[in-house]
């Protein structure tokens, strides 16, 4: 990887199309992303921040325009590169947790390195716990996903995100489903990783609290970034 | 692979109550592959015991003369005429046995004396076919001894064993005599030491057995014989076996197979219908495992999403249904053949039953082919639900 930004978008467009009508959700968007940058993308409903966050994310093609990610040119680029991409550079952390249910919250945190690797490394179990320790769940490493409360499988899919060290993790409503106290304590978290390991964190909400706590805010509407606030 | 194994056995033993049901449906439809072999094989060893057991595998004759080949000319007709008067006999037959003997495959070789005749008793007269052969040889095609009804089966100079039905037919017992008559109208008295039942009309309606010695008399046949009859320790490779003596000696050399098309065409036809029968039990397999993993992408479709977004690639998706696929396969494929196993183990050997009961033989219950074929099946059947799974689309899969 070379020097430079984390996330560069150019004219970045996507339609959606359903039988002869087309939606064209994102018209043009252009954005640049610092490494370390711990960015709000703020917006209503359908203005399009999910659907730059998978484009982003790696896991949706766009339909024009251009995205570099550490320099890495992904558009054309095929499912295998993409996959591996994503598994190297890029954490999620999704409003509804997602985690495998039948899996325990250590096992769910390892996934990423063990899809990588092929087994569950004693490394990677190490730094599996670790995480969990970090997130306070330490005690909880050997209950399955389904046993957790929300807040606590929000922290596990958080601690999940940083598995592979990623330079981005890209958290879509990370705390929409959550409490006051889980929400805040979950952005507490994400603002301390973003602090001492300098993950880069680009967050969409609606939480004009939670948006406050991040250093940069974007706001999109139809489509468009209509304010920045860099 | 190892992480795969690890997540596939995890989806398996999560839903246990259906994974058991999936595994039990398998074993089911192995079971009916291990029985139908055990059933149809055991058919095969039955009927070929029954009969074949009581023939020849082998028989080395005199070849035929051909006449030598005449040009027919215009206006001319070719007939060619047989003599009645010359039997085909192996002059010099002492000659062929060491060659028969030794030959691959070759437990027993019998020479024998046959010729036609007639038994008379009283008024009553009856065909016979007469066969001299040396009195330690009865035995050596057919078990007569084991077959023998009343009396013994030792052949002296004077006394003959004969069929249950030509007994019956004439009216006689053991110790009784008679007269005998053969196609040359040469005439003995015998006096009836031993009646047999094989079970083969053919044989026990007409059947003499005579010394060699009264039969070459009787036959007007003071030296040679009319044929050998060769016993295989492997019957399937009696035309490889009579190919090779065909070869070696000149003489006519036939194989039991070609004798008896019949049995050997219903014997294949068996087989074939017990091969559509494992047929359709492995397609049932197949179909059962391909529903089953096909419902499982479906019911897990967020699941496969998230392993996606977390960066699992389309290959690790395809490998651990494939693996799930195999994992039921194999422990459907053991269960069904250890089970077929142990419920075939009580039977006795068809060959060893005396009727009436299952042919079911366990030996040709083709285990390991039902469980190779399981594995290989539910793997093949796995590909398409694998296959579906891996294309699943993260960003559908897991919602908004």
């Amino acid at each position: 990887m070379i020097d430079g930004p984390l996330v560069e978008v150019h004219d970045l467009t996507k339609d959606y199309e359903e039988g002869d009508n087309v939606a064209r959700v994102l018209k043009g968007v252009q954005l640049e992303v610092a490494r370390g940058e711990l960015v709000a993308l703020l917006g209503p409903s359908g203005s399009g921040k999910s659907t730059l966050l998978n484009i982003l994310g790696t896991l949706m093609r766009p339909t024009a325009g251009s995205v570099r990610i550490l320099g890495q040119s992904l558009v054309g680029a095929d499912d295998f590169v993409l996959t591996e991409f994503r598994n190297r550079h890029i954490g999620f952390v999704f409003q509804a947790h997602l985690l495998l249910p039948d899996f325990t919250a250590l096992e769910n945190v390892m996934f990423p390195a063990a899809a990588r690797h092929g087994r569950e490394r004693r490394e990677d179990r190490a730094r599996g716990s670790e995480l969990l320790d970090r997130v306070g769940l330490s005690d909880r490493r050997d209950y399955l996903a389904s046993q957790l409360s929300g807040g606590q499988k929000q922290r596990v899919a958080v601690a999940r995100s940083l598995m592979n060290a990623p330079e981005l993790v890209l958290a879509d409503e990370p705390t929409g489903n959550l409490d006051r106290e889980s929400a805040d304590r979950v952005m507490q978290l994400l603002t301390e990783i973003n602090t001492s390991d300098g993950t880069g964190f680009l967050i969409s909400t609606h939480d004009e609290k939670i948006a406050a706590r991040c250093r940069r805010q974007i706001y999109m509407v139809d489509g468009k970034i209509a304010h920045d606030s860099r | 692979m190892l992480y795969s194994i690890k997540i596939a056995t995890r989806y398996l033993t999560a839903t246990r109550g259906q994974s058991l049901l999936l595994v039990l449906g398998v074993a089911v439809g192995v079971y009916v592959f291990v029985f139908m072999s055990a059933l149809i094989g055991g058919l095969a060893v039955l009927l070929i015991d029954r009969t074949v057991g009581s023939i020849a595998h082998v028989i080395v004759e005199p070849a035929d003369r051909n006449p030598a080949l005449l040009k027919e000319a215009p206006g001319t007709l070719l007939a060619v005429l047989k003599s009645s008067q010359q039997r085909p006999t192996l002059q010099s037959a002492e000659a062929y046995l060491p060659i028969l003997e030794t030959a691959p495959h070759v437990s027993v070789v019998v020479g024998k004396l046959l010729g036609n005749g007639f038994m008379v008793k009283g008024e009553a007269v009856a065909p016979v076919q007469i066969t001299g052969l040396e009195s330690k040889d009865i035995s050596a095609i057919a078990d007569i001894d084991a077959s023998l009804v009343a009396g013994s089966s030792e052949l002296m100079l004077g006394t003959a064993v004969i069929g249950s039905g030509l007994a019956e037919s004439l009216g006689i017992g053991i110790g009784q005599s008679l007269v005998i008559r053969s196609e040359r109208d040469v005439e003995q008295s015998i006096t009836i030491g031993g009646i047999f039942q094989l079970g083969l009309a053919a044989v026990d309606n007409a059947a003499v057995y005579l010394n060699i010695r009264a039969a070459r008399v009787l036959l007007d046949l003071p030296e040679g014989l009319s044929r050998y009859e060769i016993k295989l320790d492997d019957l399937q490779q009696a035309r490889v076996v009579a190919d090779d003596l065909r070869a070696r000696t000149g003489l006519k050399a036939t194989a039991w197979q070609d004798q008896n098309a019949q049995l050997l065409e219903g014997l294949t036809a068996q087989a074939r219908s017990g091969d559509l029968i494992k047929g359709f039990a492995l397609v049932t397999i197949i179909i059962g495992v391909a529903s089953a993993l096909l419902l499982s992408t479906y019911r897990r479709q967020s699941e496969i999403g998230i392993m996606r977004a977390m960066g699992a690639s389309r290959g690790f998706v395809v490998t651990v249904f494939v693996i799930q696929g195999a994992l039921v396969g194999l422990a459907g494929g053991l269960l069904g053949a250890g089970l077929g196993y142990l419920s075939l183990l009580p039977f006795p050997p068809p060959e060893l039953t005396s009727g009436g009961g299952l042919p079911v033989d366990y030996r040709q219950g083709a285990y390991g082919a039902a469980i190779a074929l399981t594995l290989a099946g539910a793997i093949a059947a796995a590909l398409w639900p694998a296959y579906a799974a891996s294309r699943i689309d993260p960003v559908k899969a897991i919602g908004p």
